[in-house]
């Protein structure tokens, strides 16, 4: 062998073993990814942060009893800035250059929605978080959705709260139906219109507001004006509140009020608000009741509240964070049992198969939705003022509706639930 | 829907608004109507304000409105550094249009983001017991969390309407809003002035960030709702006016309150800007403006 044969010998081993260092391999030891946006700062950054606290716990405990598929887990996350123009940009990194092999959506409607045509384009199996009816013009085969408003998400809060209010005795007549100009109040008062007709309830008032509203008594006042036996409100955190103090100071009592106010579950609100929550009747997804204990979920909440009141994040977690795990756990299965990062072959088992979570078994139905809702109502019952040890016991939000989770009787009309 | 009664609730709900959004416009209506600097981090001291007035509240029990008088001094001082590292890097080189907003803006972001990391995303109030009365005189009821910060914010009015008119730094101030090069003629040092005008002005924003929390729920990014309002308030009352604040603020309070009890509350921001548009156009000073 000539020497320059050498040298060419050498040169082409160290380039074909340089090769093979730089050829993307998936070795045993190389963490599977997942990616998200995530609203860490901005306005929904109180359920943001929770919810992205849930799923590192998930991969904790994941990466604890070994990984998945013998890989371990790492989640890659950005904040959103509860931006939806931030969106597109973040999953673009993800994909491309942190090369994450799967992707959850971030908290919210507004923000799922710019994820949904890149998540098409893609092909990619997208679990959303708590978005309200994002796949509903798409009908993208390939998107799940956790919060289990089931498969008419307008309707969802809706349905089951005039359902309630239609059992009382004597039978309520008439609605006042308000909300904010925003997404999900608005879609949710659509909803309710289409269920009040159904129903044959009368409507005599029908009114949305700006979300940056500072004084809601005008509204209240108006709402009281019309006499109503039913009050439906649509709302997000400070307007429900604003609401709530409101009718306390105008001294509104129609025979029930509540259902769609969001913000009202979160634990700083509860304790502020103490017992003026007592005797609304109002959507949720998951209570202390005996009834609602699934398997798994008393754990969660063992590993998730210490580590939340260290976050400074919602202390007691019953909103978004149990459902937030539930949607790893799915994918989790889907992984294991698919034994691969295919996104076909994952979206295809999800859509078929039923999944054991802490928030109970799920199985997705049409749109990605869950197959059957399980929005629960709840009524605030007994509450004291400023002690948010007691929402940790059973018997503060007995859950009304549905039938088979039902773990306590309304007090009927909301005059009587004051006392 | 029409009755006497609640045409006489929505007056006077509106009135009370008005107050306090007199309260959280001062600060803005110092400093950006009399000094002419665009402080739009204005609203982000605002939520320091009600973050002090939380945390001395949990932790100590603290009446709200106390925490805010006690702690104008501190943001007294806050402000009069804020103005000179705006001063030094900014409106010294000429700068000041387009990069001090710059400046403000980031301000406006540190404050937040700073929040959010102490105190988390959760949303924060304060609760006292005479701010969850109401009382009701001759039908018209009257919720004391309205009542209060609606006299507060009367009191800071006629406060820094005297501070300004009677005062020797007050009467500088006016003076230098109106010709810093003359002010400096006289011996006056005009910085030092505006330092002290500015400080004012975020000294304000402590007592109505107070006042929000007791109000309405916090969380670091509530600041943004109040940019618009604040701005729309000291332009509609003429930049610079104290008292055309105070009417201003009322007007689109009584707007709104109106608007939310006969037309629909959705109509009420579109009408209150659409006044102010209505008399920027016929008096493009302002209501009071020079």
């Amino acid at each position: 062998m000539t020497r320059t044969r050498i040298v060419v010998a050498v040169v082409v081993a160290t380039l074909v073993v340089a090769a093979l260092g730089l050829i993307p391999v998936a070795r045993a030891a190389d963490p599977i990814k997942v990616g998200l946006g995530m609203a860490l700062t901005g306005g929904l950054s109180a359920n943001g942060k929770p919810a992205l606290l849930a799923m590192q716990i998930w991969k904790d405990e994941v990466n604890k009893k070994g990984g998945l598929l013998g890989r371990p887990v790492e989640i890659i996350f950005y904040d959103d800035q509860t931006n939806p123009s931030t969106v597109p940009g973040i999953y673009t990194k993800l994909l491309d250059v942190d090369k994450v092999d799967l992707v959850v959506s971030g908290y919210g409607t507004n923000l799922i929605a710019p994820l949904m045509p890149i998540a098409i384009e893609r092909k990619l199996t997208l679990m959303g978080i708590f978005g309200l009816a994002n796949n509903e013009k798409y009908q993208y085969p390939n998107y799940f959705q956790i919060s289990p408003t089931g498969p008419d998400p307008a309707t969802s809060t809706a349905i089951p709260f005039f359902e309630l209010a239609a059992k009382q005795t004597p039978k309520p007549q008439t609605v006042a139906i308000v909300g904010a100009d925003a997404e999900y109040p608005q879609t949710a008062l659509v909803g309710a219109r289409e269920v009040i007709k159904r129903f044959g309830f009368k409507t005599v008032y029908d009114k949305t507001y700006p979300p940056s509203t500072v004084d809601y008594t005008p509204i209240v006042r108006a709402i009281k004006a019309t006499n109503p036996d039913i009050v439906f409100i649509a709302s997000y955190p400070p307007d429900s509140v604003g609401m709530l103090r409101a009718a306390h100071e105008v001294g509104l009592q129609p025979k029930i009020m509540g259902g769609g106010m969001v913000g009202l579950q979160f634990t700083t609100i509860m304790q502020s608000m103490g017992s003026k929550l007592n005797g609304l009747v109002n959507y949720d997804y998951w209570v202390p009741e005996k009834t609602m204990m699934f398997p798994g979920i008393a754990e969660f909440f063992r590993e998730y509240q210490p580590r939340a009141t260290k976050e400074g994040v919602d202390t007691l977690g019953y909103y978004l964070p149990p459902y937030a795990y539930a949607a790893m756990q799915v994918l989790g299965q889907a992984i294991e049992a698919t034994k691969g990062l295919d996104q076909q072959k994952i979206a295809d088992y999800i859509r078929t198969n039923e999944f054991n979570t802490i928030v109970g078994k799920v199985r997705f139905g049409k749109n990605g939705e869950w197959a059957k809702g399980r929005t629960l109502m709840v009524q605030y019952q007994k509450v004291q003022d400023g002690n948010i040890e007691q929402f940790r016991q059973p018997g503060k939000k007995p859950v009304l509706y549905p039938e088979e989770l039902k773990s306590g009787n309304i007090i009927y009309p909301y005059s009587a639930a004051l006392k | 829907m029409f009755s006497w009664d609640l045409l006489a609730n929505a007056v006077v709900a509106g009135l009370l608004l008005g107050g306090f959004y007199a309260a959280v416009s001062l600060g803005i209506s110092l400093i950006f109507g009399l000094l002419d600097i665009a402080n739009i981090a204005q609203p982000a001291f605002v939520i320091l304000g009600s973050y002090a007035a939380y945390v001395l509240h949990e932790g100590y029990g603290m009446d709200p409105i106390l925490t805010g008088v006690l702690f104008t001094p501190v943001f007294y001082l806050i402000g009069a550094l804020v103005y000179r590292v705006y001063y030094a890097s900014f409106e010294r080189r000429g700068d000041e249009a387009l990069r001090g907003l710059v400046f403000f803006f980031g301000v406006l972001f540190i404050i937040e983001v700073s929040l959010s990391l102490k105190y988390g995303v959760d949303y924060r109030l304060v609760q006292t017991g005479y701010l969850s009365r109401s009382i009701e005189l001759g039908g018209v009821g009257v919720a004391f969390r309205y009542l209060v910060p609606c006299v507060v914010g009367v009191a800071m009015t006629a406060g820094l309407y005297l501070f300004l008119g009677r005062t020797f730094y007050g009467r500088a101030i006016m003076a230098v809003s109106q010709d810093q090069a003359a002010l400096r003629l006289m011996g006056a040092d005009p910085i030092h002035i505006k330092t002290i005008a500015f400080g004012v002005g975020i000294a304000a924003a402590s007592l109505a960030g107070a006042l929000l929390i007791s109000i309405a729920p916090v969380i670091p990014s509530t600041d943004r709702d109040y940019i618009g309002r604040m701005f729309a308030i000291t332009v509609l009352g003429g930049m610079g006016s104290i008292g055309g604040t105070l009417v201003a603020a009322v007007i689109l309070g009584v707007v709104e309150s109106l608007m939310a009890t006969f037309f629909g509350p959705s109509w009420s921001l579109a009408v209150s800007f659409g006044i102010l548009l209505a008399a920027l156009a016929v008096r493009p000073a302002g209501l009071f403006g020079r």
